[in-house]
């Protein structure tokens, strides 16, 4: 496996007083999937904000590709080359679909040829191209998450992080999307995903990291992970034992 | 259909505009004066109309600040400056206030952030009926001077009436590139969803603040124009009803469209004077009307014409299904 594109450190921290990362640490081969998953509440989504420079940490040290990105601003992050796409629906429904993606350039920095990037984007998805003027509320659910990947890929990141990218889809749209997020793998892009559909994810995954009460309890190969009879014990609800940590 | 519809869009702009320099020739002193204050509180609506339409951020403060532009043009002209340094002072005042007032916007949101813009408008009030000092307290500003603009003297109507015109000329080409621009996109993207806008690099607390000091600044402007309008000022017409007038004008117009406050302002500054033949039934209709509207189209009058043209794109878009299907029945 190759060297670590980004790696977590001991990471604490949470909302206010709560703690919610309570030490995670884990480390993201280049030019991988990486899925992570655990069961509600265990911080998943928390370690990405976290990650976004979206959450204040109070312990801990995020290293992405050996520089060191901790509590950085979100702008200083996609020029490094990190993206994040949230949870749910990231278009924004009353403007175009052109629009949308001139969005994914907010934090560019000057000098670098936009409206190339742009077309770049448009020539990836035939379907936005047709559909560039419209509005983006118009646009089939399918149509709209390649619209968010189009628009995350106007800065050329070397790291997308994707929270939960199959909710509310079709299973036949979460195939599609799965297959974007592969094909983005082999051009060298790296992908770390949560995953609440985590049979799915793993499956098209190299690498599955397992979270729970803030804590890393697993890093291996997700076929590995897959087959781990203790995983449906954590999702059914019972902690994992302690000589899975 | 597009190939008319953008010539078909610029002929009927540039009839507006001819319309609104001819016509008023023949007013007399009492139209013009109602089409200045149109012009003077379309700027103002246009200013409240980015920080609500488009960055989203609720205000009822937009008539404090143009009683804050109002005070520094009447105060500043009456010791001899001249209105562009007084209009210059306005703006960077309403701004400064302005990006301060942003501060709690980025805590607060909705009701919870009008209640805080309210009471920032009653301290205004308070500050423009007491310090009488500075404010001449409830004796107000009088004798506030129009401009000589390019040694031309404005103090006839009609004079004045282009320059409130012009201002609103310029204020108008430079919100359409604003909200055209990368910056007009972002403050689209706060308004939709705050915590996307941030995952693609939208500092979503500097737009906050920019949201409400450009609106701010806006307001400035229309004070600025309103005081030599009316060359008297004091501040009854700075309390909250004006913040609450201008929050209609967006509102009946359409928040979020760049037409939406110049229609919003017609309907609150000239519909009434319209209505005045039904004498005391006046208000009642105007506020039976408007609340109609509102029922029929929560998005405003401009709500109204982008549903239909939604319902046609629509339409359109199920007939070439229909065809596409047909084909493909065929083929098959």
């Amino acid at each position: 496996m190759s060297d670590p594109i980004l790696s977590v450190h001991n990471l604490v921290g949470g909302y206010g007083k709560m703690t919610i990362l309570n030490g995670t640490t884990f480390a993201v081969p280049s030019a991988t999937i990486t899925t992570i998953i655990g069961p509600n509440g265990a911080g998943k989504s928390t370690v990405f904000k976290a990650i976004f420079g979206l959450l204040k940490l109070r312990e801990g040290k995020i290293s992405f590709a050996g520089r060191d990105v901790t509590n950085l601003s979100q702008r200083a992050l996609l020029n490094a080359g990190i993206c994040y796409v949230p949870q749910g629906r990231n278009i924004f429904p009353e403007l175009s679909v052109r629009h949308n993606i001139e969005l994914g350039g907010v934090a560019a920095d000057k000098g670098l040829d936009l409206p190339k990037r742009i077309e770049a984007a448009l020539d990836l998805f035939p379907a936005l191209r047709r559909k560039s003027a419209q509005q983006a509320s118009t646009l089939s659910g399918g149509e709209q998450k390649q619209l968010e990947i189009a628009r995350s890929l106007l800065l050329e990141p070397k790291l997308v992080l994707v929270d939960e990218p199959s909710i509310g889809l079709s299973p036949l749209m979460v195939q599609q999307t799965f297959d974007i997020l592969k094909s983005l793998r082999d051009r060298g892009v790296t992908i770390l995903m949560i995953e609440q559909n985590a049979r799915s994810a793993l499956e098209i995954s190299d690498i599955g990291i397992v979270l729970e009460l803030g804590q890393t309890r697993m890093v291996d190969d997700a076929r590995r992970i897959l087959n781990d009879p203790r995983i449906g014990q954590l999702f059914l609800g019972g902690a994992m034992e302690e000589s899975a940590a | 259909m597009s190939d008319f519809a953008k010539p078909l869009k610029i002929a009927l702009g540039l009839a507006i505009v001819a319309a609104l320099i001819v016509v008023p020739m023949n007013f007399n002193r009492y139209g013009l004066f109602i089409l200045s204050q149109w012009a003077v509180m379309s700027i103002a609506a246009m200013g409240l109309n980015l920080t609500l339409g488009y960055a989203g951020q609720v205000s009822l403060a937009q008539g404090a600040f143009v009683g804050i532009g109002a005070y520094a043009a009447a105060i500043m002209t009456t010791h001899g400056w001249p209105l562009p340094a007084a209009i210059l002072v306005a703006i960077v005042l309403s701004f400064a206030i302005g990006w301060v007032l942003g501060y709690p916007a980025l805590r607060v949101q909705h009701h919870y952030l009008a209640f805080v813009t309210l009471a920032f408008s009653t301290l205004a009030f308070l500050v423009f009926r007491n310090e009488s000092w500075l404010t001449g307290g409830i004796y107000g500003i009088s004798n506030i001077p129009r401009p000589h603009i390019f040694g031309i003297a404005t103090n006839k109507p009609l004079p004045f009436y282009y320059v409130c015109l012009g201002s609103l000329a310029i204020v108008s080409l430079a919100v359409w590139w604003l909200i055209r621009s990368p910056w007009g996109r972002a403050f689209m993207a706060l308004r939709e969803n705050p915590l996307r806008a941030q995952s693609l690099g939208v500092d979503t607390r500097r737009y906050t603040l920019m949201a409400f000091a450009i609106g701010s600044g806006l307001g400035g402007v229309a004070g600025a124009l309103y005081a030599p309008l009316t060359q008297y000022i004091d501040p009854v017409p700075f309390n909250l009803s004006l913040s609450l007038d201008l929050l209609l004008m967006v509102i009946v117009g359409g928040a979020g469209f760049y037409f939406g406050p110049f229609l919003g302002a017609m309907i609150a500054v000239l519909l009434p004077e319209w209505l005045r033949f039904t004498e005391g039934y006046y208000l009642m209709l105007y506020a039976i009307a408007v609340m109609l509207l509102l029922i029929w189209s929560p998005t405003g009058i401009l709500g109204i014409l982008d549903r239909y043209l939604a319902e046609r794109r629509t339409k359109a878009a199920s007939a070439l299904r229909a065809v596409a299907k047909s084909r493909l029945e065929t083929v098959q």
